[in-house]
């Protein structure tokens, strides 16, 4: 299909002048908060419907170019947008839809607390950066963009600027971001001197005739700046204190979509700016994913923050991800680029996935912050009678995240153990081992979500509640509801409909490394590799509603007992059932706690205090079971360390002596005219 | 192949499942009984105590939400419908299209995910526990079914169930092999824990602090409790069944004609007997594990899958 390029480039216009009407209306309405948080988020809701329409376009074969050259200095802007920007584009809007749909409901709250314009106005900022990031098709629109991104976000995280655990996790995103942007900055401008060019179009060619060393060197920079951005383990850290700290429907933003255009960026490194890379890219991807994999949800696993257990989760799934991108550059260095066009596919339907579960679970998670205003799951329990709608969406996203049939979750891990499998086409036993661990760190990941997410909606939403405002929670307004309705819905259409997407995906790998993906799909089933192994989802969806309706039916011809009897639950024979007999988010995690002790290394306290006269009578019991975060105590205390002392020792030099600086200034100048010479 | 005769062995498959079932289980029990010495009860009586529930009225927790009342219902769902895509009797399984064998392995941790929940949902603290111990046990398990898989597809080429049986009943060569039988012992363990059985959960105990299927289905009575005792003999009807099939091929049908079908019905069969003997034995041998002693036992179970992918690879 053939679409106009006046009509792409009309799109482009109204989605930029959405989100610009939906910035300045923000602050022209200032004056009324109410006023403020419609207008901001509404043209945010318009201005994102206008940015699918416009990745959809491009999907579909339409394409754009847009040189500014006077809008930016070196080069000017230049905008560009073949299938695989689209798929991001549509990656973005679909998470910011519903986002944008939920804020309107859920900024409610912070009228009179916050200013609505300030967030009304950075969140359109933020979403529209997004969008034109993967559009930027030189280095300086890129960073510009990037940069606009990153800050627009960090403002949106500090919105409830008066806490102290707010600021101090702006503090760590905001240093996270700007050191991976410094990686990129040098990444990009060793790329362009090496190439001569700016323009990312050229790069392509270009890189063909790099020397490997300096190759491998930009490809670790920018692996590193975007890994950052993805959050992959050890530079996730940002990324478990940012995400909770946001209001909710920046933090589903941040979670399904922001963290998506690191991807993007390790995408284009490895299959487009550098050309075909050698394997051992693909196998340290490979292995970093399968560490974020399995740490990410190992950490979730144990966390009794809702919203922190969410973030954690996304270093998880960033993990899956970039199994699969490792995967596919191992495949294309192997000379299988069928199979490595699977797994790339098997990757970026994840990406699309994950940006519809991780903003469901996010916003499901705001609505419970928003119900009972606590984020504590110790606190929580018995809303699946309070908030129904909510919890059979947050049951939903759950589902999904733990990748069961028939949602989207499954559809893409089915894809990514296949590609995985396929791995024994390869004949190099190192090669063919790494492959063996990473199936079974996605398995343990697979298994560990299932254990995460039973936990997670099993202590929040069932059984009895754990405090008084839980036991007070009421359901959600419907803008929220609604939103939460069309990420569910997208969940349950691409699980069962793969086909919906898979074909436009084909289509973007075939456009970006000129190679089929060795996957065969119509409405209902998936095949890949001719027969290796299938999957008919939709099937499976009707074949499970068909046995759930016939079951009941059954049961009444065999003429079993019909009646039903209400009775409290069993307690050993004690009077009074309270919440207190329930288990525990820390008591369920506990069996991981023992098994992973080297990863988590408990430190368990007991504090009891006994009665003055007697100690066969106590007081209080205290129990603290914390665990430590190896990554922070290892990698980044001693780093932090290090800087301290250097900044100490580096005092010296600033002497306050006006001489002692001419000094430096003629030192400086010196040395500059030796290295220029 | 006519409409008529696909319906049939669709019928035939899942009604193979559905009443030979508590056979299984009671013939294992009588087997663990004659072992112990002991006459044991007749083994049809897991029919009766099927029906006796049947006929009971249900109790609910009142604390409890829709999930308490659906999760049988869909459990039983899960292993129905696995029973027409499982080769039970014939690699021509009318349904087999709708999903492969991890496909299959996802459709039962669906019902574990359900059945978790359940647990959790009455609020009592036995609940709680199975729930947790439950999925432990499940996350733990499921890295070893994935390897052991990755060694059947190394050797079959191919990750569907009638794909892997076509190719080692066409070249038997292909299972005399130090790989076929690690991932064979490895899929046993597996079996046995996904399972609730011993070494890893004792199913003939309500022991309060071990016990750990049972505990999660505390609350449960009358027709649900049915539901429940009635797919989990399904599922272990099917994990034995895979065993049987997928590493020791003869006899499952290769085309659909009578004779071929009674052939597998009695080939699966034998099989079966042989593997309900094995876990008798096994049970009667072997003590509980500690809880915290069954991590090493999936480890063990792990690393033996792993050799038998090494072994496939060197071997190649």
């Amino acid at each position: 299909m053939i679409i106009d390029a006046t009509v792409m480039f009309d799109l482009f216009v109204v989605t930029l002048a959405c989100f610009g009407a939906g910035a300045l209306g923000a602050l022209v309405t200032a004056r009324s908060p109410t006023l403020a948080r419609i207008v901001g988020h509404g043209a945010a809701l318009i201005g994102a419907m206008a940015a699918l329409a416009f990745g959809l376009a491009g999907l579909a074969g339409g394409g754009m170019q847009l040189n500014l050259p006077d809008l930016l200095p070196i080069g000017g802007a230049a905008f560009g947008l073949d299938r695989l920007s689209a798929f991001f584009v549509v990656v973005i809007a679909a998470g910011a839809i519903p986002a944008s749909l939920y804020a309107i409901g859920y900024t409610r709250e912070y009228a009179g607390k916050h200013s609505l314009a300030g967030m009304g106005f950075a969140f359109n900022v933020f979403v529209v950066a997004m969008i034109l990031v993967p559009l930027a098709r030189n280095v300086l629109t890129f960073l510009v963009l990037w940069e606009l991104m990153s800050l627009a976000s960090y403002f949106l995280v500090i919105t409830e600027h008066e806490r102290e655990e707010t600021l101090r996790a702006g503090w760590v995103y905001f240093v996270m971001t700007h050191t991976g942007f410094a990686a990129l900055l040098l990444g990009f401008l060793l790329l362009a001197k090496a190439t001569g060019t700016m323009h990312f179009v050229q790069w392509q060619v270009a890189a063909a005739h790099l020397d490997p060393s300096s190759r491998n060197l930009i490809f670790a920079l920018l692996a590193v700046g975007f890994a950052s951005k993805a959050g992959a383990i050890p530079l996730h850290v940002w990324l478990p204190r940012a995400h909770p700290a946001a209001p909710s429907h920046v933090s589903a933003l941040m979670s399904g979509v922001m963290i998506k255009l690191g991807v993007y960026g390790l995408v284009r490194v490895g299959f487009s700016w550098l050309g075909v890379g050698p394997g051992w890219w693909g196998g340290t991807i490979l292995i970093v994913g399968a560490v974020s994999a399995v740490l990410g949800v190992l950490y979730a696993l144990v966390d009794a923050d809702l919203k922190r257990l969410l973030a954690y989760s996304s270093v998880e799934n960033i993990g899956i991800i970039m199994l699969s991108l490792g995967a596919a550059v191992l495949f294309q260095a192997s000379n299988l680029p069928g199979i490595a066009a699977l797994a790339l596919i098997a990757g970026l339907y994840h990406t699309l996935n994950h940006a519809a579960f991780k903003s469901l679970l996010f916003m499901g998670a705001g609505a419970v912050l928003h119900a009972t205003h606590t984020r504590n799951m110790e606190d929580l329990g018995g809303l699946m009678k309070r908030m129904p709608q909510t919890a059979a969406f947050f049951l939903i996203g759950s589902l999904a995240i733990a990748a069961l049939p028939p949602f989207n979750g499954f559809i893409s891990e089915w894809l990514t153990f296949q590609s995985l499998l396929l791995s024994f086409q390869i004949s190099a036993h190192t090669i063919n081992l790494i492959f063996a661990l990473g199936v079974a760190a996605l398995a343990l990941t697979s298994g560990l979500a299932v254990a995460c997410f039973v936990r997670a909606f099993g202590i929040t939403f069932l059984a009895l509640p754990r405090s008084h405002q839980a036991a007070g929670a009421h359901e959600v307004q419907w803008t929220m509801r609604a939103a939460m309705a069309l990420l569910a819905l997208a969940c349950i259409v691409l699980g069962t409909a793969p086909s919906l997407m898979l074909a436009p995906l084909e289509a973007t790998i075939f456009e970006l490394m000129s190679a089929h993906a060795d996957v065969q799909f119509n409405l209902t089933a998936v095949v890949a590799n001719d027969g290796f192994g299938w999957v008919a989802p939709l099937w499976l969806a009707l074949a499970l509603i068909v046995f759930l309706m016939a079951l009941p039916l059954g049961l009444r011809l065999l003429g079993a007992n019909k009646q039903r009897r209400s009775y409290e639950t069993w307690g050993c024979g004690r009077a009074l059932q309270t919440a207190r007999f329930e288990y525990t988010a820390t008591a369920f995690a506990n069996p991981f706690k023992r098994v992973f002790a080297l990863l988590y290394r408990p430190v368990k306290e007991l504090d009891i205090e006994f009665h003055p006269e007697s100690r066969y009578f106590v007081r209080t019991i205290a129990y603290y079971n914390e665990g430590r975060l190896i990554f922070e105590d290892a990698l980044y205390r001693p780093l932090l360390r290090m800087i301290e002392t250097l900044a100490r020792e580096a005092r010296a030099l600033q002497s306050g002596n006006v001489h002692g600086y001419l000094v430096y200034i003629l030192i400086a100048l010196v040395a500059l005219l030796i290295l220029t010479v | 192949m006519s409409m008529f005769s696909e319906i049939a062995i669709a019928l035939l498959q899942l009604l193979m499942v559905m009443f030979g079932s508590p056979l299984l289980v009671g013939v294992i029990r009588k087997a663990k009984a004659r072992l112990q010495g002991r006459r044991g009860a007749s083994i049809f009586q897991p029919y009766a105590d099927i029906r006796k529930l049947l006929l009971k009225e249900v109790v609910v927790s009142e604390n409890t939400s829709w999930i308490f009342r659906f999760t049988p219902y869909l459990l039983a769902t899960t292993m129905l419908l696995s029973a027409l895509i499982v080769p039970v009797l014939t690699i021509r399984t009318p349904l087999g299209f709708m999903g492969n064998i991890i496909a299959l392995m996802y459709l039962f941790l669906l019902g574990t995910f359900f059945l978790a929940l359940a647990g959790l949902d009455a609020g009592s603290a036995f609940g709680g526990m199975g729930s947790s111990r439950e999925v432990a046990i499940a996350a733990l398990a499921e890295p070893t079914v994935l390897i052991a898989i990755f060694g059947i597809a190394l050797r079959a080429g191919t990750t569907s169930l009638d794909g892997i049986i076509t190719r080692f009943a066409a070249e038997p060569l292909l299972m005399l092999n130090a790989g076929h039988l690690l991932a064979f012992i490895a899929f046993f363990i597996v079996a046995l824990a996904e399972n609730g059985r011993l070494p890893v959960d004792n199913p003939a105990t309500h022991l309060e602090l071990t016990m750990i299927h049972e505990a999660m289905v505390l609350e449960y009575s009358g027709r649900l409790l049915a539901l429940v005792e009635w797919a989990a003999g399904m599922k272990l009807f099917l994990f034995l069944t895979l065993l049987s099939n997928l590493f020791f091929p003869w006899g499952v049908a290769l085309a659909n004609t009578p004779m071929t079908l009674l052939t597998a019905f009695l080939a699966l069969a034998v099989k079966l007997l042989l593997f309900a003997g094995a876990i008798a034995l096994v049970e009667t041998s072997v003590a509980k594990l500690r809880l915290f002693r069954v991590p090493e036992l999936l480890a063990g179970s792990f690393t033996v899958a792993l050799l038998a992918v090494v072994t496939s690879f060197f071997m190649k």
